[in-house]
């Protein structure tokens, strides 16, 4: 038993050792000035864009075909020059530039690329993108330098689909990334961090910044803390969140405008939300305004429409204003008159409707309350609730839900399957059985043609039924914010996405210059 | 050594049906869950993935087919090794306990030897000094940490030592900007969730030396031992701590559950990377193959300790014979 305390003792000492170890002052001992830290609120699943990393471009390890700039022109990266695209749309050619090569040294080829889309289309791969790619039937590499899709049906948005990161040939790699982009993965904590290093042989020109270090922190308060203490160069951040950063002088604050919506989805087919005039009134009773000034902090702009303004595809028809009157008239004239309650009737039945928002989601949630309130002062009655997805999913023909979608690249993404009939009731592609053949016609031609006017015009006209027959009511588009320490050149905000994923403001990155 | 290779075989003999049970259990409840696990690895794709990828995901995963048929699979599979593919963490159940057992093993065994030393000291010094402030400060304090969550004791250690103080990280396993595991990094990263989790599950240890040494010092040989003019320190160590160590061994091993769920919890609150902060992304995401590997392991946990602390107690004290050991 001696020997049994003496070994504690030993222990003990040892302890203290660390302790002392501990309190001494932790300098930022291995950090190197250019090393650039950016906290993100959450971790990758995996590193694969086979598996679903970072499909739109954003993914600094990885070249596509083609890539985006911030003013979402897209041009090409892995190839050398826009594809050309077979007279009836459905084969579509690229050609890679020479001499590309991944980070471990060798050479990239159509077979990698070829190989890259025929992974991601097998459903054993179980890929969480592989429905973005259904109009691939198949790709074909002929020579080293040439790539064929050829597609089921002719689908103008493939090129902005090809913004996909390229892996080598026969790896489905999830942890230790090979690609051919600005950034070389150098390893990963899991739960902890990503570390980067800059590709001195990067085809566009090596990036300044030459360690770039991804933190996970979910936690925003935790986030922003850490970047006052100087530990995170960069973060992003809930508006409210964000609003003790601004005005420092060594940070800066960045509203990046984005196409990332919420909704109010409306089951069509039921009595109450099925009525037109009463999904008009709804939506003239909304003070949008109110809610971006108030529930985002000002980070957000009214919407009106599913494309948002910021993108040249937006119809400027599409607006819209807060008009309690109107709508009162509106119900009216329809026949809702209003009850005893303060709730209006009609043929016996009460004007209202159950409101669905994600419990998690204290955003949905806000909206969802201040549309319900807003509702309630033309005689509506909306009932807030919150639940879990899954029982959203099973409920969402009957009631209504807080919806977040918003793609800024192309209105044939997810417009198509949330308001083409063909999708009606499948899943959460248009679950309000939305069915009308004039948008079906639209969406359709928007999707086949490879004339940018005919395509305009084709999503020109859908946005304008959409709004006529108030499919949504749409409440506001989010701007993503962004915080920034020191000071840097070459930081062009663009328009974000509804997914983070694609890497917002930190997708340029590679062309930053710290400012001496 | 008989005895004790015959307890351990017991043991393990009583531990193979147990953690079949424990399998079942588990297997069960995951049926029965809400949650589409599906839904889950998508995550935010849920929402734009056609209904047809959501069905071949399922299919791929042998999710429509009986629960009976899936549990066999997944035990035949278990059985030969495979541990089967995390579906939160899309890559391999055993790679992800690989990477992440180490630090895990590392907090609580440090923790663990705290709360040894720790409690040990803590008890003897209050049951030395019974009756004064220090007695009353220690056993006090032991009462209202054992009403305290552990959770609770982790946010107020981040809130004081890294927020107000700022002496310690709040967090992770090192600096941010840091690109390598430097081990003084990592030990400074570690004071606060080794402390906490000790701490936390110290109290009936603390209690429990106090009272045995009080009831020590009062037997016989001990006053005897006083009478013949040994020194205090020899007395209370040699003498009075020596006998109480041996039921503070198995009280040691019985506390193995407390400190399992105390090290999920810990984990968690510090953003430590280790198996246990895994269990609960795990229960979130209904991710099968790695909430059924954490399960075992940390059942196996618990019985292991219990087992050591009976080893412990037998090679001390040979007299003792333990359950089911003849």
């Amino acid at each position: 038993m001696t020997t049994l305390l003496q070994k504690s003792a030993t222990l003990c000492a040892v302890l203290a050792l660390a302790g002392a170890a501990c309190s001494a002052p932790q300098g930022p001992a291995d950090r190197t000035d250019d090393t650039f830290v950016l906290g993100l609120s959450s971790e990758f699943d995996n590193l694969n864009p086979v598996l679903g990393f970072s499909p739109d471009g954003g993914s600094l390890i990885f070249d596509g075909l083609m890539s985006r700039t911030p003013d979402l022109t897209i041009k090409p990266a892995l190839a050398a020059e826009p594809p050309t695209v077979s007279k009836d749309g459905t084969t579509v050619t690229f050609t890679l530039k020479e001499g590309l090569k991944f980070h471990d040294g060798k050479p990239l080829t159509s077979q990698d690329v070829e190989y890259t889309y025929e992974a991601l289309l097998d459903p054993a791969n179980n890929s969480t993108i592989r429905s973005d790619y259904s109009a691939i039937k198949e790709v074909a590499a002929p020579d080293a330098r040439t790539v064929v899709f050829s597609l089921r049906h002719p689908y103008a948005p493939l090129v902005q689909r090809t913004t996909l990161g390229i892996v080598p040939k026969g790896t489905l790699e999830k942890t230790r990334p090979v690609g051919s982009g600005p950034y070389r993965f150098v390893s990963w904590t899991p739960g902890d961090k990503i570390v980067l290093e800059a590709n001195k042989e990067y085809w566009g020109g090596a990036p300044a910044i030459s360690r770039l270090v991804l933190a996970f922190a979910p936690d925003d308060n935790v986030r922003a803390t850490r970047v006052r203490a100087g530990e995170f160069d960069a973060t992003v951040l809930p508006p409210k969140a964000a609003a003790g950063l601004r005005g420092r002088q060594d940070v800066t604050v960045y509203d990046v405008p984005s196409a990332d919506y919420r909704a109010i989805m409306f089951p069509m087919t039921q009595p109450v939300t099925g009525d037109r005039a009463v999904r008009k009134a709804f939506g003239l009773a909304l003070d949008r305004q109110a809610m971006a000034d108030t529930i985002l902090a000002g980070a957000g702009t009214p919407a009106y429409g599913p494309i948002s303004p910021d993108t040249a595809w937006h119809n400027p028809e599409v607006t819209g204003g807060t008009d309690p009157a109107a709508a009162r008239k509106l119900l009216d004239e329809a026949g809702w008159v209003m009850g005893e309650d303060d709730i209006r009737e009609k043929d016996g039945r009460k004007a209202g409707f159950t409101l669905m928002y994600p419990a998690g989601d204290s955003l949905r949630k806000e909206l969802a309350l201040a549309a319900a309130s807003d509702a309630k002062k033309i005689g509506l009655r909306v009932e807030p609730i919150g639940l879990d997805w899954d029982a959203i999913e099973a409920r969402l023909g009957k009631d209504a839900a807080v919806m977040g979608f918003g793609s800024p690249y192309d209105p044939d993404y997810v417009n198509y399957e949330l308001f083409h009939s063909g999708f009606k009731g499948q899943g959460f592609f248009n679950p309000g059985l939305y069915d009308n053949p004039e948008v079906d016609r639209l969406l359709e031609r928007g999707r086949a043609s490879g004339e940018r006017a005919e395509r305009e015009q084709a999503y020109a006209g859908f946005q304008k039924i959409i709004r006529d027959d108030e499919v949504y009511s749409y409440l506001v588009f989010l701007k993503h914010v962004y915080v920034i320490r020191g000071e840097y050149e070459g930081i062009v905000p663009g328009v974000d996405g509804h997914e983070h994923a694609t890497g917002g403001l930190f997708a340029g990155i590679p062309t930053w210059k710290p400012v001496a | 050594m008989r005895a004790i290779l015959k307890m351990v075989a017991w043991r393990v003999a009583f531990a193979i049906p147990l953690l079949t049970a424990v399998t079942i259990g588990m297997f069960a409840l995951a049926q029965a869950s809400p949650f589409d696990p599906v839904r889950q690895y998508l995550g935010e794709r849920a929402l734009v993935t056609s209904p047809e990828v959501v069905e071949s995901i399922r299919q791929n995963w042998g999710l429509d087919r009986p629960v009976l048929e899936q549990y066999a699979t997944w035990f035949g599979n278990l059985a030969g090794g495979d541990l089967g593919e995390s579906r939160s963490f899309h890559r391999p159940v055993s790679e992800i306990i690989g990477e992440r057992l180490g630090w895990t093993l590392l907090a609580t065994g440090s923790a663990l030897v705290l709360m040894f030393v720790g409690s040990l000291v803590v008890g003897t010094l209050a049951a030395w000094r019974r009756g004064s402030w220090l007695d009353r400060v220690i056993t006090g304090g032991a009462f209202a940490n054992e009403a305290a969550p552990v959770f609770w004791l982790g946010l107020l250690a981040i809130w004081v030592f890294a927020v107000q103080l700022d002496w310690l990280p709040a967090g992770g396993l090192t600096d941010a900007a840091s690109t390598t595991i430097n081990p003084a990094d990592v030990a400074a990263h570690m004071v606060l969730p080794v402390a906490v989790l000790a701490i936390s599950q110290s109290s009936w240890l603390v209690l429990y030396v106090r009272e045995s040494v009080i009831g020590v010092l009062r037997e016989d040989f001990v006053i005897g031992a006083r009478a013949r003019g040994l020194r205090e320190r020899t007395v209370i160590v040699r003498h009075a701590l020596r006998s109480a160590l041996l039921p503070f061994l198995t009280l040691l091993g019985a506390r193995m559950p407390e400190l399992v769920t105390g090290a999920i919890l810990v984990e968690t609150i510090f953003s430590w990377p280790g198996v246990a902060a895994a269990s609960v992304q795990a229960a979130l995401a209904v991710d099968f193959p790695l909430l059924a590997a954490l399960t075992l392991l940390g059942t196996a946990a618990v019985l292991a300790g219990n087992l050591l602390a009976d080893i412990a107690y037998t090679v001390a004290d040979p007299r003792v014979r333990t359950l089911g050991v003849g």
